[in-house]
């Protein structure tokens, strides 16, 4: 091993790497070669850093220095100024919105100041591709510490003691779930790693197994000797093909080494894992479902009990966790319960890990403390909302999580927590919502998300959601009647009561929530036909402020419809009946003189 | 590679150990040597060159190199700063290959300052 002086972390997360990271790291190369600095400084791809926005970004180690943004372009001048010269570069360092000041560390900016690692403990500190730089960092020794120091019964209380839950959605305690199944009986046992991760926008697993592969390798054998399982599987969908490679990667290192197949480390223990891919269906996230789509059949969920946990895969127990639980079990093997279940809440320990997506300034990766407030994700880690404009809600959870108002921003996060104010964990999307987000049409187009998933199997499912969102189009498009909201509230209980699943049974959360804390905004699309936020098509005209227009004819000229007409330097007018409201216009005009009403 | 026992564990760590406190940013000593246009005319580059061959030689783990830029006193680079966990940092100054090495072993892997070879003790204050 070279004795480099210093590494270039550089993120080849999927986000980072669709911005060109695999060119910014050939171009570092080239440089590093230029100035003959090849044996002393070195770049390492890692996992996701979790700051997406300002992707592709990197750290310098040791100066912790963080740069986004990089181009090829900016290369050249970075190596010789910081690793001939030692001179770091300000202008690829992150400035906080509304602040002129670049913060040169990462562990000063206010997004990763506030997270803590757990889950994601070795993210952007290791190559994922490296066994070694996994077990430089403590890797594998929970699972030497299971195999020689503990009983399977002793890992299982000590992942029950911890307060672990289940990070996929449900939040059921996962020690629990290992005890039944290592009581269940069967000659073969099976474990399974959900890495499905349907809800659209999140993507806390595919990081996890991106930035720390063997993380979930090593918490899958920990499993296998808690339980009595002798195969694992890792159902990951089809278009995740990154995560996919280095988990690949990830086993085969691990058979090599004999920490996976026969005599796991010597110490007598067989269990091997495998991968099936699926094609990508949201119910297929459903564990029942996700058994069938694994055995070959049609991805359905069915009646539980029986539970997976006695009759799972083949038929045999098995045992089925999320990405992220599986990856914090080798952290609670080695530093204990009670470390764990002293981070967190009274029902809820350890962190979580969210995916912040929407109208904030930082979107990306964090994993926080249970019991964090709304207000510190969104404003502290977040930055706020972008352009200065007004925070309305944000949504937790996923497709079927309820959107929770400004007026609930201290709520500390946690399982309970969130139910209570008819939201979910789910598990970890976040979306935030600024003033010019219609309630009414994300409502809408959750339901729209929902319908198209909807397995079909249960007609209270399958049928009800349909209608619910025929009533919300309806209303979004001017034509909501007196009575459409006690409908979609008597028709979100039948399908919360004769669903099978969770699909259905959460299905009805972005309607419910955002009846109960936007109630007013319904009102206003069905009696006065007006659409608050200035969203819904039908219910909005474009005009221009003749007070403010200056006639530049910039409006005029983008209009795909011809619609705007008007001499230069005079006030223009729309064609209302042309007009087909699309907005350019409006994005158009640097007066602000195009108004939404 | 083949197959390895749990005692190979620790193997592979100590193996690895030098990447990683390189990451971990808690390194016993810091050793930063100053690379403004003055000290690489003067010859920076070939001290840092003869840091690091050291480093691997002697395969010293918690030690980080690292470069900065002009230090202020051109006249007497080649520069460089060593900085002990806990300590105040020493700056050297007119440096050529045989003093580099000599301060590694003394200072850097002793903790004795070399005084012959120091300008001083401790850093500018800032602010
Ligand atoms: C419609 C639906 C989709 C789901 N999608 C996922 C998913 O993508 N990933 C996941 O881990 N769990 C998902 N779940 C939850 C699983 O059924 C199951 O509870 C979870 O995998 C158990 O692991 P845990 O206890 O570690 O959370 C979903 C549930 C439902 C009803």
């Amino acid at each position: 091993m070279k004795s480099y002086r210093t590494h270039i972390m550089l993120c080849a997360g999927t986000g980072c790497v669709s911005n060109g990271s695999f060119k910014v790291k050939d171009a570092l190369e080239r440089e590093i070669q230029k100035h003959g600095l090849q044996d002393e400084v070195g770049v390492v791809m890692t996992g996701c850093n979790g700051f997406c926005a300002q992707g592709p970004v990197a750290v310098i180690k040791p100066d912790e220095i963080f740069y986004q943004f990089l181009s090829v372009d900016d290369i050249p001048h970075l190596v010789e100024e910081h690793f001939l010269k030692g001179r770091p570069v300000e202008k690829l360092m992150y400035i906080p919105p509304s602040e002129k000041a670049p913060v040169p560390k990462m562990g000063d900016i206010g997004f990763f100041g506030k997270q803590r690692l757990i889950a994601l403990r070795n993210r952007g500190m290791i190559d994922p591709e490296v066994i070694d730089e996994y077990i430089a960092r403590g890797g594998y020794s929970a699972l030497v510490k299971a195999l020689t120091k503990m009983k399977p019964r002793q890992v299982i209380e000590e992942i029950k003691q911890s307060g672990l839950r289940g990070r996929g959605g449900a939040g059921f305690p996962t020690g629990r779930k290992w005890e039944l199944v290592a009581a269940a009986k069967g000659d073969k046992k099976y474990l399974v790693c959900n890495a499905d991760e349907g809800d659209p926008g999140a993507f806390m697993d595919r990081s996890i197994i991106e930035s720390d592969p063997h993380s979930i390798l090593e918490g899958m054998v920990i499993g296998a000797r808690a339980t009595g399982a002798s195969h694992g599987y890792v159902y990951i969908r089809h278009e995740y093909p990154l995560a996919h490679k280095r988990l690949i990667k990830a086993i085969a290192q691990a058979r090599e080494y004999g920490l996976l197949g026969k005599d796991i480390l010597g110490e007598g223990l067989d269990f091997d894992i495998s991968i099936q891919q699926g094609a990508g269906a949201f119910v297929c996230g459903e564990e029942t479902s996700l058994i069938a789509s694994l055995q070959g059949d049609a991805p359905e969920p069915r009646v539980r009990p029986p539970f997976p946990a006695e009759h799972g895969v083949w038929g045999a127990p098995t045992n089925i966790n999320n990405v992220e639980t599986w990856a914090n079990v080798p952290e609670i093997i080695n530093k204990g319960a009670k470390w764990f279940a002293g981070i967190g809440t009274e029902t809820s320990k350890g962190t979580k890990v969210f995916s912040v997506v929407g109208k904030v300034e930082n979107t990306g990766l964090v994993e926080v403390p249970m019991g964090i407030t709304l207000k510190e994700i969104v404003f502290d880690i977040g930055g706020g909302i972008p352009k200065g404009k007004k925070f309305k809600a944000v949504q937790t959870g996923g497709p079927s999580g309820g959107c929770i108002p400004a007026s609930l921003l201290d709520l500390p996060i946690d399982y309970e927590k969130l139910a209570e104010v008819g939201s979910i964990m789910g598990s970890g999307g976040l979306i935030v919502m600024d003033e010019d987000t219609c309630m009414v049409d994300v409502a809408r187009y959750f339901l729209e998300f929902l319908k198209d998933e909807s397995c079909g199997k249960c007609t209270a499912c399958r049928e009800g959601i349909d209608v619910m969102h025929g009533i919300l189009e309806r209303i979004c498009q001017g034509n909501g009647k007196e009575g459409d909201i006690e409908m979609l509230q008597e028709l979100s209980e039948a399908v919360k009561d004769s669903s099978l699943c969770a699909l259905g049974g959460t299905a009805p959360n972005p309607v419910l929530s955002t009846i109960q804390y936007f109630r007013d905004e319904y009102e206003s699309h069905i009696k006065e036909k007006k659409c608050p936020a200035g969203v819904c098509k039908a219910l909005i005209t474009y005009t221009i402020d003749p007070e403010a227009c200056k006639g530049c004819r910039l409006c005029a000229k983008n209009c795909p419809q011809d619609a705007i007409t008007g001499e230069a330097k005079e006030p223009h007018i729309i064609d209302q009946d042309k007009c087909i409201k699309c907005g350019v216009c409006f994005d158009a005009c640097k007066f602000d003189a195009v108004l939404v009403k | 590679m083949s197959k390895i026992k749990p005692q190979d564990l620790e193997k592979i760590r100590v193996r690895m150990a030098r990447t990683m406190s390189l990451r971990d940013g808690d390194a016993q000593a810091k050793i930063t040597v100053h690379m403004g246009t003055c000290g690489i005319a003067a010859g920076a580059r070939k001290i840092m060159s003869a840091l690091l061959a050291i480093v691997e030689e002697k395969d010293t783990k918690d030690i980080v190199v690292t470069t900065s830029g002009c230090a202020g006193l051109c006249s007497r680079e080649p520069m460089m700063t060593v900085e002990l966990k806990g300590q105040a940092p020493v700056k050297y100054i007119e440096l050529d290959e045989e003093k580099t090495k000599k301060i590694f072993s003394d200072h850097v892997l002793s903790g004795k300052v070399v005084k012959e070879y120091a300008l001083a003790i401790g850093s500018e204050r800032v602010g």
